[in-house]
């Protein structure tokens, strides 16, 4: 775990991923995903890897969608960060590290307006539209439909900052209120809770972003039952995002300089199943719809004199390009190649 | 009441955005157009009046003379004017203009892209037109500014003829006045994600008659209805003020969730409003001596699916269609 935080809250990776710039184009993040999973002695074959990444991805899509009110995107950011924080707090260095970061994210976006906020949500979901992986533990907890859809309650309380539905106050034309009409308002709503804190500690009251696994369950995803319109994957937006692959390298790069630890036999390491049983994985990998797999670029690229040139002449493009005047090319295979090569 | 018609599907699901539902009722043809946005395509769906026959079309965003782009399309409206109908998106990069049947680009205008991407995004939003604008086409954008593009009668020379900036956030919706009756002064007002409303009068220069300050919320959907501005909010509040005056008539707890979208209709001032909270509502709109008042009439669930767009689909509101948030159908009501 410490391994894996180590290397997400790289301070140069973190500088990168501040700047503004688009969104991931989904391919890119899968690949930031495997990256930081292998950065630990944790070997995934591709078929557990899948499930594993379906399970963030639709666990996050959950947490941005039910979201009351859109700042509270940063609150669910904010749990994660508590969790973070828990599990290294006994590591000083890192603990800085990630402490620095979540001052970082209070400064840049505590005092954002809604508006924007719900911009930032609307993007996020652009990222996960057609996505209806099932999710056993959402199955049985009935947050999650058999159709792969999230149940969006009509109760509960309102979001900090909204009235609860039903009234209707009726006003003359000089100003003084001169009419309150009630109407039935389809749902149970209750008072707001009181507002999550903004701060480096304090309570966020908002449960999303909190740990899915508080009392432990077998966890599964289901294929099987995904929409056809997930085949919109396929569609997947192949326009290399400039940053992305700046961060990318950088981070091929931190992997390059990590004590690589391959598992050169079966003794050393571990290697994490998703399944019950080995048969059940390789069934997996094969039963899977083709259009779920995530792409992969696995050329061999040597690792070499001539490659790491070819990388630093790549680096060395981005610095001085226009990040916005973006040229159709295959720059986002070539990177993938070389960060493939590095390991 | 309001009974569920069968659905429209599309090609591709809706994406949540603002008011992302555009209908233009084709009497003559006894047909029907809708679009919808889907991350940077739009879907066209043109359905005919027996609900029998459907014919789709996918529109990209365009970046000048790049043919097809990544750029996500923040909204796609019809503009109705006096003598033609134009198909406006807005995107990430620009604004494109086409003719109704969505085959012809006749215009397109860039958006200023800074140098260095500034930690705000840039887009264009709220595109309007109407026959009490005349021959204008208004277009918001993110930087607060609202675009007003004169539009001849026919044939593609359209022209940039003023910019107004009054307001400082990025715009979320424009409307004009939805009354036939020429009595009504302020012909169009524009909202922001502050939630400041701006009254304009429109002809060769727009005039801007009143400003109605943010009372602390986003304002996400706006309608005009004989000088009264309805508005819809993020905190799931709807607010009629007078148009002129600023004064508030009446204050709705609409929603339990940010209102995506209103819409009005013309012939019985019925109000539409669709949220993220599921839920779309109608409302009946009259006119006392001593005030205005707003009466609840009917609510729909839309099980599960957060509403992006909401619209009547003919001028008496028999009929209103709503999209939500992945979801690949357009859902329709008629009135029984």
């Amino acid at each position: 775990m410490n391994d894996i935080i180590t290397t997400m809250f790289n301070k140069t990776f973190m500088e990168e991923l501040f700047k503004p710039q688009e969104l991931y184009s989904k391919k890119a993040l899968r690949t930031v995903f495997d990256r930081l999973a292998h950065a630990s002695i944790m070997r995934l074959n591709q078929a557990s890897m899948d499930k594993l990444y379906d399970l963030m991805t639709m666990a996050f899509k959950y947490q941005v969608l039910l979201c009351p009110r859109p700042k509270d995107i940063l609150l669910v950011s904010f749990n994660h960060m508590d969790a973070i924080k828990d599990f290294i707090r006994d590591s000083p260095s890192i603990f800085n590290q990630v402490d620095e970061i979540f001052r970082q994210l209070i400064e840049m976006y505590s005092n954002l307006p809604a508006g924007e906020f719900q911009l930032i949500r609307q993007t996020l979901l652009i990222f996960f539209q057609d996505m209806h992986i099932r999710v056993s533990i959402f199955l049985k907890d009935k947050v999650q439909n058999s159709n792969g859809r999230f149940v969006l309650p009509t109760s509960g309380p309102v979001p900090y900052g909204t009235q609860i539905p039903g009234l209707i106050r009726m006003f003359s034309y000089n100003g003084d209120e001169m009419k309150k009409c009630e109407f039935p308002n389809g749902g149970s709503y209750t008072s707001p809770l009181q507002e999550g804190s903004f701060d480096l500690y304090g309570d966020r009251i908002l449960k999303l972003g909190t740990n899915m696994y508080s009392v432990s369950r077998p966890v599964e995803t289901h294929m099987s039952g995904t929409s056809k319109s997930s085949a919109s994957h396929a569609k997947e937006n192949a326009a290399p995002n400039p940053l992305a692959k700046e961060e990318l390298n950088l981070l091929a790069r931190l992997m390059g300089g990590l004590e690589v630890k391959k598992t050169t036999g079966s003794e050393s390491g571990f290697r994490v199943n998703l399944f019950s049983t080995d048969e059940e994985e390789e069934e997996a990998a094969i039963l899977r719809p083709s259009e779920l797999s995530y792409q992969f670029i696995n050329i061999q690229a040597t690792q070499d004199q001539q490659s790491n040139e070819e990388l630093a002449r790549i680096m060395g493009e981005f610095k001085e390009e226009d990040p916005v005047s973006l040229s159709p090319c295959s720059k986002g295979d070539d990177l993938l190649a070389m960060m493939d090569g590095l390991l | 009441m309001y009974c569920r018609e069968k659905s429209i599907q599309m090609k591709s699901s809706a994406s949540a955005l603002l008011n992302n539902l555009s209908v233009l009722p084709i009497a003559e043809k006894c047909l029907t157009y809708f679009t919808v946005v889907h991350c940077n395509v739009v879907n066209m769906v043109s359905a005919s009046g027996d609900g029998l026959n459907f014919s789709h079309r996918q529109l990209q965003s365009k970046e000048g003379s790049i043919a097809a782009s990544s750029s996500l399309i923040i909204q796609a409206s019809w503009c109705v004017l006096p003598s033609r109908v134009l198909l406006v998106l807005t995107s990430q990069k620009g604004i494109q203009m086409y003719e109704s049947d969505g085959f012809i680009m006749v215009y397109w205008h860039a958006l200023d892209i800074p140098e260095t991407p500034s930690a705000e995004a840039v887009f264009a939003r709220g595109n309007v037109a109407a026959t009490m604008l005349g021959h204008y086409i208004c277009v918001g954008t993110s930087s607060g500014s609202v675009l007003v593009f004169k539009i001849p009668d026919k044939g593609a020379n359209i022209i940039l003829s003023e910019v107004l900036e009054e307001h400082r956030d990025p715009i979320t919706d424009i409307t004009t006045e939805t009354s036939r009756s020429k009595e009504y002064i302020a012909d169009m007002v524009s909202a922001d994600d502050s939630g400041l409303l701006c009254i304009w009068k429109a002809g060769e220069d727009f005039k801007l008659l009143n400003k109605i300050p943010a009372y602390g919320c986003s304002c996400s959907s706006i309608k005009l209805w004989s000088g009264i501005v309805i508005a819809g909010y993020g905190s799931g509040q709807i607010r009629l003020y007078d148009a002129l005056s600023g004064v508030v008539h009446v204050e709705v707890n609409a929603h339990a969730r940010w209102i995506y979208a209103l819409d009005i209709t013309p012939d019985s001032d019925k109000l539409l409003s669709g949220a993220e909270d599921s839920l779309v509502r109608i409302w009946k709109l009259s006119k006392s001596p001593e005030s205005h008042s707003v009466e609840h009439q009917h609510t729909e669930c839309v099980t599960d699916i957060q509403i992006c767009g909401a619209k009547f689909c003919d001028p008496e509101g028999s009929a209103f269609a709503l999209t939500g948030y992945d979801l690949c159908e357009i859902i329709r009501f008629t009135l029984v």
